[in-house]
């Protein structure tokens, strides 16, 4: 909303003060300001000036050089180019070291060997248009024909650059703020003046309007008022300058005196009008509905509108003439020689219009009015300023009369004013007469405890409403600061939350860069990863408007969005890469919500990484969270993953995740050609093993005794396998058998492999002798033997 | 003989002096006091001597053989000195040549803000909840006091899953004042942090999936100057013990008196500046006193509760603390950027 500070001053006095502490005290008292644009600030030294002498230039065949009068001492030669100045003109004169609002410095300075002491201006060079001032022409200097302005008046004042607009934003629950008078009465109880409210007051000139017009609403909740009075022998003009200049300075562009009134009254009382060419409404007959099916209507803006049956219209007998509340429609359009006009003043559902203005493309400001719910009390106050607008600019009769058409009755708000608990709630000690005083000044009336809410504060309906309207004033940084009291509470990291955290560090201290990836993706991306089609991850919650396919289904495994992130390293060059993800995937439940299980995802290329660097930092993880028994199972069935390079990991018989090389198919999909690994974990089966309290065990009393083994065994067999029948035959002094090598080649036979553990023999009673440790041993190779064929080496 | 061991004794020393090596001073030590060294040969021919020369000359033999090995000791020192001296020499290494590499991996920058305000809540008694992002319409808006028609849930603001608009993805934290007042004993201090989704092409300050941190505390006689407190305390304690607040009227359905809190700009300290766009003033979260209608709607008798609540944009704050110019970059996750953290 940019609000003119001179019209402004038309409702209320603000005390001198300057922009900054005008902007600060409205933004704490509720209304935001944006910015405050100081007009004057945008010309420099332009005035009014006669042209006293003219000739033409010695040196050249289409420049002329004038005596300006511009009201001082001398009159000032200036050179122009422009034809269309004679002697006697009164024109804008941009002086020596002057600015002007398209940005121009103009110095004094010589054309063609003539001395110019500035400029003379045209309609664009004081950034106005022929909107702005119709008598003037387009490519020559402005003549201005204002009787009153003699040489040396100041070009800023006469076109309307002495003034300040300010930009508010103003929060949805205010619409009636919308408006120079809304804004004005804010701005009296903020600065404690007066606000002075206006009462139009129409002559007339007889005749009555329901003889001419009938109204009719066909839909009472899309539009609950229906207001309209009528000018005749209407005179479409410019209106006046002082009108252009405040719709100017308010972001509104003149057209005419009657389409001006109406977007003036809107700025003002900020209710939106129509004015119809009365002539065009058949029938004389006004009917407020919805579209029919297929009826369509061109808008003022020229454009044909296909109307649904939702939307509402002003129509006559046979079409509609106007989107309600968005726009109108070019059949019904003030024109020049329209004579007779119905002024709208109307209220309309916001929401319908909402939807109506959204759906057709075109917000307007009418629409975006409407659209927050406008005080119907306010359309009979509206019309009648327009009609007072019509007489003072003398561009028609206002005939006697006015229809207004309320289906419903409004019911009046009343609330108990509570100072107590408004403190309560503030904690404040406000005295009950200040809020009753900050009350009646904002417009609400007391009688006795009950406060009668005015019709525009459709957003009070409670008791903490009226405590906002208090706390606004008494100022929200005069409330005092105070910390919670009552019982103290013990707050913390649930456990869950502090595994979270906990799988986070050492993800870190892994070496691995936490990630967030968007927790939507494509539906190709299961293709990409080479999901089966009948995968039941292809089953998605699908968002049914998303922004583009590319983020429309819910991730039902967070694989695509972690190769998605390598990629794009591997695309930037990024060498090492190492990254982290503790996500959710959403997998659909029956009711239509989902199931948002964490995973954990890593991913890794470069540096050496490989299959068991990657299980290394999953089994260091594990070990942290002191889970055991993780079991890992060459996984060949995962089609993202390399078939030989792929584990499955169990937990107790439950699905820890997976872990692998990223299948070079999928890998190269996502536009990489290394070897990428990546794991996936489901953090609530890491959560519900990791133990949280580690439990002590006793140190060796006893010297342990290590012996290494090196087996020759047929390459099928699984070093996980020999190490279980190790751990099954080692005996009650095998403490530890750890892998340390796997070697294959000569002299090894061809199909056949020698794998080396460290075996750690220990007592808790005694040094255990060699004859014990070699009788450890010798069980072990020969389990070795018989179960896996695997003879020492 | 007292000649013979002067002479000895002389040249012996002389030469264990000038040894410069532990094998030169074995070789020393074997040449004279060997079994077949010099001095033990002079001491051989003691027999020879007279009874009254004996003993002088035995004494004078034993102190010329004290001699030698306390000198041979002394000398073995020092040379062992010289060369551990030298071989540390030796080892000189170029300490400016950078040390191996370890490398740690780097917590995402928005989750270290997000840590430093949960460990703030955390000291003043609040928990931290999580809760679903595929929400429920009624979860997200109606109980929050926000009907149908709100523009809020429109299909060009809000991502549905549901043609009646019934399951949409939340577009704000706020949803998890309900679950918390619906499931929670009371009093409740709690912050819910998370991913929440909006209708927002991507750009340089948009994104459709961004994070918010709720916080909410409801009990007996909670007070709007209690959520002043509570902001100010945090903001302090993030932006440091000089930060000035201010707060100002705003607007949101589901809390009654509604503000919003803007910190002083800590570059122009309040003059205005580019940083502030001039107004001196960065604004940082809303918040308000929870609306009566939401806390009944809720089970909440708000005749005796009452409470306040809060959501604050993370990526903002992020982008904030670190001076990082676009959004964009927090979800890139290139590991140049994730790595200056």
């Amino acid at each position: 909303m940019l609000l003119s500070r001179k019209w402004l001053s038309e409702f209320v006095d603000v005390p001198e003060m300057s922009d900054r502490d005008f902007a600060e005290a409205m933004t704490l008292s509720g209304s935001k300001v944006e910015s405050t644009e100081v007009l004057s600030e945008k010309i420099k030294n332009v005035v009014a000036g006669r042209v006293t002498e003219i000739w033409r230039h010695e040196n050249s065949d289409h420049m002329w050089v004038c005596l300006v009068d511009i009201g001082e001492a001398e009159p000032v030669q200036i050179v122009t180019g422009a034809q269309n100045v004679k002697q006697g003109d009164m024109v804008p004169v941009a002086k020596h070291k002057s600015l002007l609002p398209c940005g121009k410095a103009i110095e004094r300075g010589k054309l063609r060997g003539v001395v110019s002491n500035g400029m003379l201006c045209s309609l664009s060079e004081l950034g106005l248009t022929l909107h702005d001032y119709p008598d003037a022409i387009e490519d020559g200097i402005w003549i201005i024909t204002n009787p009153n302005v003699r040489p040396g008046d100041d070009i800023g004042a006469l076109i309307g650059l002495d003034d300040k607009v300010v930009e508010f934003e103003i929060t949805p629950n205010r619409p009636d703020c919308l408006s120079v008078i809304g804004l004005a009465r804010e701005a009296a109880v903020t600065f404690d003046r007066p606000l002075r409210e206006h009462t139009p007051v129409i002559k007339g000139s007889g005749g009555d309007i329901t003889d001419l017009a009938s109204i009719e609403i066909a839909d009472a909740v899309l539009c609950p008022r229906y207001t309209a009075r009528m000018v005749r022998n209407v005179k479409i003009q410019p209106s006046p300058e002082w009108m252009r200049e405040r719709l100017r300075n308010s972001g509104v562009r003149p057209i005419n005196n009657i389409v001006d009134i109406t977007n003036y009254v809107m700025l003002e009382y900020g209710q939106p009008m129509h004015a119809f060419d009365f002539s065009c409404v058949d029938g004389g007959h006004i009917i407020v509905r919805t579209a029919r099916e297929g009826e369509v209507i061109q808008t003022l803006d020229g454009n044909d509108r296909l109307l649904t049956t939702d939307m509402l219209c002003i129509c006559d007998e046979h079409k509609p003439v106007c989107v309600a509340g968005v726009m109108g429609g070019a059949n019904s359009e003030i024109v020049g020689d329209t004579a007779m006009v119905l002024f709208e003043s109307a209220n309309f559902n916001g929401v319908s219009v909402r939807r109506t203005a959204t759906a057709l493309g075109m917000r307007t400001d009418a629409s975006s009015r409407y659209e927050k719910g406008l005080d119907p009390a306010n359309t009979l106050k509206a019309v009648q300023r327009a009609c007072e607008l019509v007489e003072q600019l003398g561009c028609g009769e206002v005939i006697d009369g006015i229809i207004d058409v309320v289906p419903e009755p409004f019911p009046a708000v009343s609330l108990e004013l509570e100072p107590q608990k408004i403190n309560a709630l503030l904690g404040t000690d406000i005295a009950e007469e200040e809020m009753r005083s900050i009350l009646q000044k904002l417009g609400f009336t007391l009688s006795g405890s009950t406060v009668s809410v005015p019709s525009w504060r459709g957003d009070v309906e409670h008791y903490s409403d009226i405590a906002e309207e208090v706390a606004r004033f008494h100022g929200y940084n005069n409330i005092p600061t105070t910390l919670l009291s009552g019982d103290t509470t013990c707050g913390g990291y649930s456990e869950a939350q502090q595994t979270e955290n906990r799988l986070g560090e050492l993800c870190r201290a892994l070496g691995y860069d936490e990630i967030i990836t968007y927790s939507f993706i494509s539906p190709a991306c299961f293709d990409k990863i080479s999901l089966p089609a009948d995968s039941p991850l292809r089953d998605t919650l699908k968002i049914l408007n998303p922004l583009g396919e590319d983020t429309s289904v819910m991730r039902t495994t967070i694989l695509p969005s972690m190769l998605e992130i390598l990629s794009r390293n591997f695309a930037y060059r990024n060498k090492d890469v190492r990254l982290y993800e503790l996500g959710r995937i959403y997998l659909p439940k029956a009711d239509g919500l989902a199931d948002e299980p964490k995973i954990l995802a890593l991913g890794a290329y470069g540096g050496g990484a490989d299959f068991y660097s990657l299980k290394g930092a999953v089994e260091e993880i594990l070990r942290a969270l002191r889970i055991s028994g993780a079991v890992f199972t060459a996984g060949t069935e995962n089609p993202s993953y390399h078939p030989g390079r792929c584990a499955v990991i169990t937990l107790g018989g439950e699905t820890l995740g997976v872990i692998g090389q990223i299948h070079p198919t999928v890998a190269a999909a996502y536009g990489m050609d290394c070897e990428v690994y990546c794991a996936e974990l489901r953090f609530d089966v890491l959560f519900n093993a990791a133990d949280a309290v580690p439990v002590y065990t006793p140190l060796p009393r006893y010297p342990a005794v290590t012996r290494d083994i090196a087996v020759v065994c047929n390459s099928s067999v699984t070093v996980g396998r020999l190490a279980e029948v190790i751990t099954a035959a080692g005996g009650k002094y095998l403490r530890e058998c750890r892998f340390f090598d796997v070697y294959t080649g000569a002299p090894i036979r061809p199909g056949c492999k020698s794998v080396a553990f460290k075996l750690t023999l220990l007592s808790d009673e005694k040094t255990l002798t060699v004859a014990e440790a070699d009788e450890a041993v010798s069980a072990i190779l020969a389990a070795l033997h018989e179960q896996c064929g695997a003879v020492i080496r | 003989m007292k000649e013979l061991l002067r002479e000895l004794k002389e040249r012996s020393l002389s030469a264990i002096e000038s040894a410069d090596s532990a094998q030169a001073l074995e070789e020393l030590r074997v040449k004279y006091l060997g079994k077949k060294g010099e001095l033990t040969a002079v001491l051989k021919q003691m027999g020879k001597l007279s009874a009254e020369e004996r003993p002088a000359m035995g004494q004078l033999a034993n102190d010329v053989r004290a001699q030698l090995e306390r000198r041979l000791a002394e000398r073995g020192e020092a040379i062992a000195a010289a060369a551990l001296e030298h071989k540390l020499k030796s080892e000189t290494l170029d300490v400016t040549i950078p040390g191996a590499e370890y490398r740690l991996g780097h917590r995402h920058p928005m989750y270290t803000v997000l840590d430093e305000i949960k460990e703030i809540f955390i000291g003043m008694g609040f928990d931290i909840l999580d809760g679903p992002e595929v929400e429920l319409g009624e979860y997200n808006f109606t109980k929050l006091n926000i009907d149908e028609g709100h523009p809020s849930r429109e299909w060009t603001d809000t991502f549905y899953f549901t043609p009646d608009s019934r399951v949409c993805l939340r577009t704000q934290t706020s949803p998890m004042q309900v679950h918390a007042m619906e499931t929670r004993t009371l009093p409740i201090r709690i912050i819910a942090p998370g991913r929440v989704y909006r209708k927002d092409e991507v750009d340089a300050t948009h994104s459709p999936m961004f994070h918010q941190i709720e916080g909410m505390a409801i009990d007996k006689g909670v007070t709007m100057a209690d959520l002043k407190g509570t902001l100010n305390t945090v903001v302090r304690r993030l932006y440091g013990e000089n930060t000035v607040t201010r707060f100002r009227p705003h607007h949101f359905p589901f809390t009654e008196p509604s503000c919003e809190m803007d910190v002083q700009c800590h570059k122009c300290g309040g003059v205005g500046c580019p940083t502030c766009k001039g107004e001196g003033w960065i604004e940082v979260l809303g918040a308000g006193m929870i609306h009566p209608k939401v806390l009944a709607g809720c089970g909440i008798d708000p005749d005796v509760y009452s409470g306040w609540a809060f959501g604050m944009g993370l990526e903002r704050l992020a982008l904030r603390s670190y001076k990082i110019s676009d959004l964009r970059l927090i979800f890139e996750n290139d590991t140049r950027f994730l790595e200056q953290f």
